[in-house]
């Protein structure tokens, strides 16, 4: 069993490009949250999103990779980019042949499948894209990623909604410190911005009108955002020996299914896979400082996951701070489990929780300290990061804090 | 069709939804005591919204505890549509 260290991230959102631009406004609590610009909303009854701004294909691929790519697959390239940029690996070829890539994916490219079917549908034509299916296969992330960096080891891709990425790093976790993979590539890419898709989520009514209020008596639901996240994961070993610099231990994964209902969350099920991932990291409830929250500021959502919170850590709850980096950079589905894994890690590293930014007044029923809208300085020792899927599949990440 | 009541197609509409005999679904019914959870009203929702052809908003939908406030609430979408409608 090795000990498995974080050595580089990589992010694209609603907050930049990059790592860098997102942590800046974590920390200064700006909001990505903006009219939708990419798609024409008039048929939609929100007009809200995270939409990564200033994207331009040409700037990050060749013209003949961005027509073999969806948006989600170019945005998980893009953070697998920076993560392997800033970890420094040097490739050799037997760590190509063995590395694993495991990428998380709610929706895959189901907006190039959209594009494909317009014709179809509604023009009468009888041909479809003939890219339609690369385009639109959820594992075209962790494909292009392996193509792009020559990677040769195990890949796949998992899906569970909005718990895919969370479950995918947990996987590549399990796998380096089994030793399975001597080194490990995961994270998740959503591109969810395109009309069919859009009308799907309003038509359940859980998305706000507004902005994104985890916690907040006003919240009115989501808001859904896009991007992707990446982690380098390796042995600590591995690691000092070749004089990477650690950003953070990630020590445990919990998982677990609801077994209850579609849509509807029960706490019990989000209790369950916060105490596996504090057994899986063999930590005591009292050695978490903060949690990353779900916090989709759903009614429901906020309200049982405060509940399990509560559950898990009984009177230690009141003493943790807990935020949903949501309210800045969306609910990017399959990537948000892997966004706010980074987000996690560096709050360790630099010591500064993220807020819970919009926030306006305290619910009753969601009573723990969501840092409101400023960001705090707190070193903590190990947090968590919650992900709970539609489908009620949740997975939980622990990590600590490199010193 | 035009012999039935807002309420008759609102009954017809939440028992063919839920697949209940329309004789159990009654005007003075609660969602609760039909075992009508949040996805059903997700569903009674949208075949409402095809039936009588109006927008019923997240937030109005919400209050709704029954069909008496439903009835109620679609009626007066119903009012609100024609009077807003140009004359044809």
């Amino acid at each position: 069993m090795h000990r498995v260290v974080v050595t580089g991230t990589g992010v694209i959102s609603a907050l930049g490009h990059n790592t860098a631009g997102f942590w800046q406004s974590l920390t200064t609590g700006t909001s990505g949250i903006r009219e939708i610009e990419n798609i024409d909303t008039s048929q939609i009854r929100f007009k809200h999103g995270a939409e990564v701004r200033g994207y331009v294909p040409e700037e990050y691929f060749e013209a003949k990779d961005i027509s073999l790519m969806d948006r989600f697959a170019q945005f998980a390239v893009l953070s697998a980019r920076e993560a392997l940029a800033e970890a420094g690996i040097e490739w050799t070829q037997t760590l190509r042949e063995e590395t694993a890539v495991i990428t998380g994916s709610c929706l895959g490219g189901r907006g190039a499948e959209e594009s494909g079917y317009w014709e179809l549908f509604h023009n009468g034509k009888s041909r479809v894209h003939p890219l339609t299916i690369p385009l639109s296969m959820s594992n075209a992330g962790a494909s292009h990623i392996c193509m792009q960096f020559g990677i040769e080891g195990p890949a796949y891709t998992i899906s569970t909604a909005c718990a895919s990425s969370a479950h995918a790093i947990g996987q590549a976790f399990w796998m380096v410190r089994s030793g399975a993979a001597p080194l490990a590539i995961a994270g998740g890419s959503e591109a969810p911005m395109f009309l069919g898709g859009l009308k799907a989520w309003e038509a359940l009514r859980v998305v706000s009108k507004d902005t994104c209020r985890p916690f907040s008596a006003e919240r009115s639901g989501l808001v859904l955002g896009e991007g992707a996240g990446m982690l380098v994961l390796e042995p600590l070993e591995a690691a000092l020996a070749r004089g990477a610099r650690p950003l953070a231990e990630i020590v445990g994964f919990g998982m677990s299914a609801d077994a209850g209902h579609i849509t509807q969350p029960v706490a019990t099920g989000p209790s369950r896979a916060m105490k596996l991932a504090l057994r899986d990291g063999s930590l005591a409830p009292e050695q978490i400082g903060y949690i990353n929250a779900h916090g989709t500021a759903t009614e429901a959502n906020d309200r049982i996951e405060t509940a399990a919170i509560h559950s898990v850590f009984g009177s230690h709850a009141g003493k943790l701070a807990v935020s949903s980096t949501k309210s800045m950079h969306g609910h990017a589905l399959g990537a948000a489990g892997a966004i706010e894994a980074v987000s996690s890690i560096l709050s360790l590293r630099h010591g500064i929780l993220p807020p819970t930014a919009n926030f306006l007044t305290a619910d009753p029923a969601c009573d723990l300290d969501v840092i409101p809208n400023q960001a705090r300085m707190a070193s903590v020792e190990a947090c968590l990061s919650n992900s709970f899927a539609f489908g009620g599949l949740n997975a939980v990440l622990a990590f600590k804090a490199f010193v | 069709m035009s012999s039935l009541t807002i309420q008759d197609r609102v009954l017809k509409v939440i028992a063919t939804s839920k697949r209940l005999p329309l004789e159990s679904v009654q005007a003075d019914g609660s969602f609760e005591a039909l075992g009508i959870d949040s996805l059903d009203r997700l569903n009674i929702l949208f075949d409402l919204e095809s039936e009588f052809d109006i927008e019923i908003n997240d937030e109005e939908a919400k209050q709704i505890k029954n069909i008496h406030e439903m009835v109620e609430g679609i009626t007066h979408l119903l009012q609100a549509k024609t009077s807003s409608s140009p004359s044809e």
